[in-house]
């Protein structure tokens, strides 16, 4: 069972398992039957001429035995007969000749057979050569009848033959048959030989063909795979992969589609990736030209703010709305040029050993103030081991996913859990607030995307830090995925592989409530990230 | 009245600087282009440099090379960039802290006050391996000879030298040194842990003097 399994996966693999199998299977038939029909015809051919021919000479053969028996027939009695049996068997083997073109067995009808009349043979040919059956037919007909049969020697020897049989009378009274037993060892011999040669030939003709179908296969297969190999390494991101060309056949042309093809996607990656370059480099620039203006500002700001108590009531209010702005519109900034760092793939991990349990507790409380004046408590529990992490980013996500969970968690407690298995260690930060539409889980991580865009905007959040959060998430290998349902609130859940940099799957700790609990991560806001032009359409 | 250099080539901020400096008492100079910062230094003996990276002319790092070269005057570098290389690269320098842009008033304000900071001593000499620290001579001798260290990198060596039993981890280092509230970035440490050993170790890829204690920080050795 386990080798069928096997040999089918193979099968359905190898298209030239299938194509040398098909073709073994299809000419081993078409030989065989071929063989078959030829051996046929070419025996039965030699056959039929060696019977005509032998009937021929056995009844002119009879017929002179007929005549020896009939002059040497000098009347009544036992000694002649044996005289004249004697005398026909030497004649008919005088006629046989040396080279024994037949044999000859003289017997006597069987129901005269038991008085002891004599019955002759040449060349100790066995009695039982011939058959019961013919013999009585012999007795009782006047024609010449002929059988094949094996001649049967007294020393042992057995060869097949042709018997031809005739009825004579002696005396005309004892009724003998004379049986001509003609050899077909020749016969045999030629149409074995014949057979022999068939079956080489078949061999042969089976094997010549295996062997220039598998040449043929491997021919139009070897382009055909060294293709299907480029297209593998071009998937991979070898740009450069190509596949060479030789002749100018459908295989060559194959090939240099290929190639164009490849030619064409490099050169269009090449350019969209300088746009993407162009792109990011002008927001850093951007952002990094909005720097020393901005420093001026900020500082002009401050200084009013300061001596805000010297001016009148608006001009203070002014100068306190000045400071704010500023400072939101610097987080802004930053923000902005921290997505743009990632998007240049210019973020970097710097790792430590870190108790995620000490991280969140330090976040938690950093952000007390926060929390004090939304009235709501963080509940912690569960613990991880020390694992490899960048604490700044990490708790960059976590003080997000918690401000987050406080502004939407409407002054309910947040529930902050922590689980760990093999592979990875995950966060989930639960609050009990109004939870999202169907739909918008994979649009949380989106920039500038807002659950509610009527919605007072308490803590000044820029619509980027969950974005930023993920951008952290993956730089670690990780992954932050979000469950929400109309009622029941968010579950935001942060997964990190235990080791860094491991490819993970699936987190220490289920997403969702009852039902709809999962361990696997939820990939759909990449494919947001991915496909930016589904996310213009869903909005 | 400590007298601090500004070296930016932005006017408005060079002015708000100024507006901010003097508010808080110090006396503003003023330079907007790099090949022209060594000139003013050497000409005006200022107490702190304030550094843009930025410049035209000769970049901010080099300008710090320079300075650096032939004073051990605390500079401070203004930076658009947190990005660690360049921030790193300042450092190496010779630059003894950074602010990143924007910054508030008071951030700036405070990191120039703990540079120009002078603690009340009294007369000691502290000896560490072959070393002799004289706190209140601000100098450091091996065999009579003096090694000369900036003052940044001669706090460094005396908070260590002080405690030799003690480990100092990176943070409290920031604290104690730098005079930081929160502590940020370690890497100011390690910059300046390594220009110190370049100068006062005999070799510095196996230190005798600064000692790293793994997964700690740092201590005074051996």
């Amino acid at each position: 069972m386990k080798y069928f399994y096997q040999f089918k996966q193979a099968w359905n693999k190898s298209l030239s398992l299938r194509i040398i199998a098909t073709t073994f299977i299809v000419s081993t038939i078409l030989v065989t039957v071929i063989g078959l029909i030829l051996i046929n015809r070419v025996s039965s051919g030699i056959l039929t001429s060696k019977e005509s021919s032998s009937i021929t000479e056995a009844s002119s053969a009879i017929n002179e035995a007929q005549k020896v028996v009939t002059a040497t027939d000098t009347g009544a009695g036992a000694p002649n007969i044996s005289t004249v049996v004697d005398t026909a068997v030497t004649a008919l083997a005088v006629r046989a000749g040396q080279s024994g073109l037949y044999d000859v067995l003289f017997l006597a009808s069987s129901d005269i057979s038991k008085q002891g009349l004599p019955e002759r043979g040449t060349n100790l040919v066995a009695e039982n050569s011939v058959s019961e059956d013919l013999r009585s037919r012999v007795e009782k007909t006047e024609k010449l009848l002929w059988a094949y049969t094996e001649i049967n020697y007294l020393d042992g020897r057995k060869i097949p033959g042709l018997v031809v049989a005739a009825p004579i009378k002696i005396n005309n009274v004892e009724n003998y048959s004379l049986f001509l037993l003609f050899p077909l060892d020749k016969e045999e011999e030629t149409i074995g030989i014949i057979r022999s040669a068939v079956l080489a030939t078949g061999i042969f003709l089976i094997f010549g063909l295996l062997i220039l179908v598998w040449y043929l296969t491997r021919s139009v297969l070897s382009p055909v795979r060294k293709t299907a190999d480029a297209a593998e390494r071009l998937r991979m991101g070898l740009l450069n992969e190509r596949v060479p060309v030789s002749g100018e056949d459908d295989l060559a042309k194959l090939a240099g589609s290929f190639n164009s093809m490849a030619a064409s996607i490099q050169h269009q990656i090449g350019q969209l990736e300088q746009m993407s370059r162009m792109q990011k480099r002008f927001v850093s620039d951007v952002s990094h030209e909005l720097r020393t203006p901005l420093t001026t500002v900020r500082m002009a700001a401050d200084v009013l703010y300061e001596s805000r108590d010297q001016y009148t009531g608006e001009t203070a209010r002014a100068a306190e709305l000045l400071s704010t702005q500023i400072e939101r519109f610097e987080i802004l900034l930053s923000q902005l040029l921290e997505i743009s760092r990632f998007d240049a793939g210019a973020a970097d991990l710097s790792l430590n050993m870190v108790n995620i349990k000490d991280v969140i507790e330090k976040t938690a409380d950093s952000l007390s103030n926060l929390l004090a004046k939304q009235e709501t408590p963080v509940v912690i529990t569960g613990s991880a081991p020390e694992i490899e992490l960048d604490q700044r980013r990490i708790e960059r996500v976590l003080r997000n996913l918690i401000s987050n969970a406080s502004e939407y968690g409407e002054g309910k407690p947040i529930e902050v859990e922590i689980g760990s298995d093999e592979d990875t260690i995950a966060v989930v930060v639960k609050d009990k607030g109004p939870g999202l539409e169907p739909g918008e889980s994979s649009l949380v991580f989106n920039r500038f995307w807002r659950a509610d865009p009527a919605r007072a905007r308490t803590t000044g959040g820029t619509g980027l830090g969950l974005a930023i959060a993920l951008e952290d998430a993956r730089l670690h290998s990780g992954w932050i995925d979000v469950w929400g349902s109309p009622g029941k609130g968010t579950m935001f859940r942060l997964t990190l592989p235990r080791i860094a940099h491991k490819a993970i799957s699936s987190s220490s700790l289920p997403l969702g409530i009852g039902s709809e609990e999962k361990y696997e991560l939820d990939m759909s806001a990449l494919q947001e990230m991915l496909d930016p032009d589904t996310k213009i359409a869903k909005q | 009245m400590a007298r601090v250099l500004v070296v930016d080539d932005d006017q408005a901020l060079s002015e708000m600087l100024g507006i901010v400096l003097r508010a808080e008492g110090y006396e503003a100079l003023f330079c907007d282009d790099g090949s022209k910062a060594q000139g003013i230094f050497k000409e005006t003996k200022p107490d702190l440099v304030l550094l843009d990276l930025m410049l035209p002319g000769i970049d901010g790092i080099e300008v710090c090379k320079r300075i650096r070269s032939e004073s051990g005057v605390p500079i401070v570098m203004l930076t658009a960039r947190g990005d660690t290389l360049d921030v790193v690269k300042g450092l190496e320098s010779g630059a003894d802290d950074y602010i990143v842009k924007p910054f508030k008033p008071k951030e700036l304000v405070a990191r120039i006050k703990a540079r120009l900071r002078k603690e009340d001593v009294k007369a000691e000499l502290l000896t560490l391996a072959d070393l002799t620290i004289d706190v209140v001579g601000h100098s450091v001798k091996r065999n009579g000879k003096d090694i000369s260290l900036t003052p940044l990198e001669f706090d460094l060596l005396l908070a260590l030298a002080r405690k030799p039993w003690q480990v100092y981890t990176r943070e409290q280092l920031l604290t104690d040194v730098w005079h930081y509230r929160n502590p940020a970035d370690t890497r100011l440490v390690n910059v300046h842990v390594q220009r110190l050993r370049a100068k006062v170790e005999h070799d510095p890829e196996n230190p005798e003097i600064v000692m790293t204690v793994r997964g700690v920080g740092y201590k005074a050795g051996p």
